[in-house]
């Protein structure tokens, strides 16, 4: 079980939180003027990145906020989380900052 | 189904060869699909110059980490075809492979605790009979007859409402189907080359040439990716992108014990699934994990909710243990349904997508991508689970279907 910083309740079981994917994937903007195959790449083609991999959870059974986080997803060690909105920071492995409580 | 119906553990099967320079096609990913492929290349299709290529030990991914349920009562025509078309292998492949991987057809039922599950389960017994799937409906008494130490009283939070019965569906031995597959596919001439990783791949403009390994570089004609979770790892070094995410799969086995459970239950309400192995173990399995991984491992509470229902539903189970629990990668689509075919690089195919439901579609899916492969077109059974499917929207729903993960 991962236990995963909330930015805003601390840290608690993985069972509290919901995964949401892939970050920063933006709604497109002009959705009427994409062809098909970007249209096909918005909704069904997400990056499935094995290593350091930006993704949002947001914590259901808590304060129901969203937000992003920084997972190695072959080891699962949780590198970085931040707020919705923020760029996916620079963290380099060794030396992941982490919010005050996070998993590492 | 007692300890003396197990054959003798076997020698040898295969020749563990250096890989050569070229081959005329390979395969990467030595599971129960890039085995199968291999051995209709060469059957079906002549091709024996061809190497499969496995980055650890023969099966030793998703093949010999499955819970083995063999089935093919799929909603859409697509799919009831391609599954079909499986489950009639299974039936002669024993013979036809020489060797008796213990595939028993004791049934696989599939549970309703909703009035939502009774429609849907009635609509798909419906449209399996029409597509000559052997289908039934079950009503609580009839599934109590067939497994007796169900639970089908009022008084659980998710009361048996009845059961969709497919008779002719089971289990099989999942090592013992790669060993079969293995030892064929030596004696057609195809090299199996284990402990050999694909790290990169020769392009001459889009159109693939040969694979970088770490066994040095392999020149080839035409490549079949088989990799199952790391299907997405493969396509980004060839330079393009599937609709698949690669998610934890769990399952676990109790200790030994008597046979109890004649069947393979399953419930996609409550959550979990179970059969009895050939030896005595209890076979669980359920959902993914719900984020990504590549870990080959996933979060305990996952395996603590399974027990949870698997309890509800056989009482019996409250005094068994936990032996093992593991996991492995699975390879899923937004729309539950494989995608075997062409790739946007020439020469090289993709089967992959099969995600927590391809052990029973292992013999279909050797079948098509062989075809596939030879021919540069795919098969008529493989023909609609192309990647144009996200593009064009005839996608193929199955998660009724294949809600729980088996
Ligand atoms: C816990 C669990 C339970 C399941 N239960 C069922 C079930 O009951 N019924 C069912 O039908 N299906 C089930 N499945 C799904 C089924 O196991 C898979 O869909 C199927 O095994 C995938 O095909 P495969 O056998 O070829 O995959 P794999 O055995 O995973 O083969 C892929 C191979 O590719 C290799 N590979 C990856 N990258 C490279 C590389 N770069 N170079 C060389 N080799 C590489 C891997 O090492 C691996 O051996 C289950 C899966 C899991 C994990
Ligand atoms: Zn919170």
């Amino acid at each position: 079980m991962l236990l995963i910083s909330c930015p805003n309740c601390g840290p608690r079981d993985e069972t509290e939180f919901h995964y949401g994917g892939q970050a920063h994937v933006a709604y497109p903007e002009n959705p009427d003027a994409l062809t098909d195959r970007q249209w096909a790449e918005y909704l069904f083609y997400r990056d499935n990145t094995k290593g350091a991999f930006a993704e949002r959870w947001v914590h259901s059974t808590g304060c129901r906020q969203w937000f992003n986080m920084l997972r190695d997803t072959v080891s699962y060690d949780i590198q970085a989380i931040y707020k919705m909105g923020e760029p996916r920071p620079d963290v380099n492995t060794s030396a992941a900052t982490t919010p005050e409580g996070a998993t590492k | 189904m007692s300890a003396d119906h197990l054959p003798e553990h076997p020698d040898f099967l295969w020749r563990n060869p250096e890989p050569k320079a070229s081959y005329d096609a390979v395969i990467v990913g030595g599971g129960g699909h890039g085995l199968a492929t291999a051995y209709f290349l060469a059957k079906n299709h002549g091709m024996t110059n061809i190497a499969v290529l496995e980055k650890g030990w023969l099966a030793g991914g998703n093949m010999a980490r499955n819970t083995t349920i063999i089935r093919s009562n799929y909603l859409w025509d697509e799919s009831a075809a391609i599954y079909e078309h499986a489950l009639k292998l299974w039936e002669i492949l024993p013979e036809e492979l020489e060797y008796d991987f213990l595939f028993s057809q004791r049934g696989v039922m599939n549970l309703a605790h909703t009035l939502g599950d009774v429609r849907e389960s009635i609509r798909r017994v419906g449209a399996n009979k029409l597509n000559g799937v052997d289908a039934e409906w079950l009503d609580p008494q009839q599934v109590k007859e067939l497994c007796p130490i169900l639970n089908i009283s009022d008084n659980i939070r998710y009361p048996v409402m009845g059961a969709t019965y497919q008779p002719r569906a089971g289990i099989a031995k999942h090592d013992h189907v790669a060993w079969a597959f293995a030892r064929k596919c030596d004696e057609l001439g195809v090299d199996i080359i284990q402990n050999c990783e694909v790290t990169g791949f020769l392009k001459d403009g889009n159109r693939v040439v040969g694979v970088k390994t770490n066994q040095g570089t392999i020149h080839t004609e035409k490549v079949g990716l088989a990799a199952a979770g790391h299907s997405s790892v493969l396509a980004e070094m060839a330079g393009f992108r599937l609709p698949i995410q690669s998610h934890p799969l769990q399952a676990l086995v109790s200790e030994l014990h008597e046979p109890v459970h004649p069947t393979v239950v399953m419930s996609n309400h409550v959550h979990v699934y179970v059969s009895q192995a050939h030896k005595g173990e209890l076979v669980m399995g359920a959902g993914v994990d719900s984020y990504n991984g590549y870990g080959q491992r996933g979060s305990f509470h996952v395996i603590e909710h399974q027990m949870a229902a698997a309890v509800e539903l056989f009482p019996i189970f409250a005094r068994a243990h936990v032996l093992r629990t593991w996991g492995g990668i699975v390879d899923t689509t937004m729309d539950a349904s494989p995608i075997v075919g062409l790739s946007p690089v020439e020469n090289m195919f993709v089967n992959c997508g099969w995600g927590t439901g391809g052990f029973k579609g292992t013999p279909a899916a050797g079948l098509t991508f062989a075809h596939t492969i030879a021919t540069g077109t795919p098969h008529e059974l493989n023909k609609p689970f192309s990647l144009e499917r996200f593009e064009t929207g005839a996608l193929i729903d199955e998660h009724g279907a294949a809600a729980v993960a088996h």
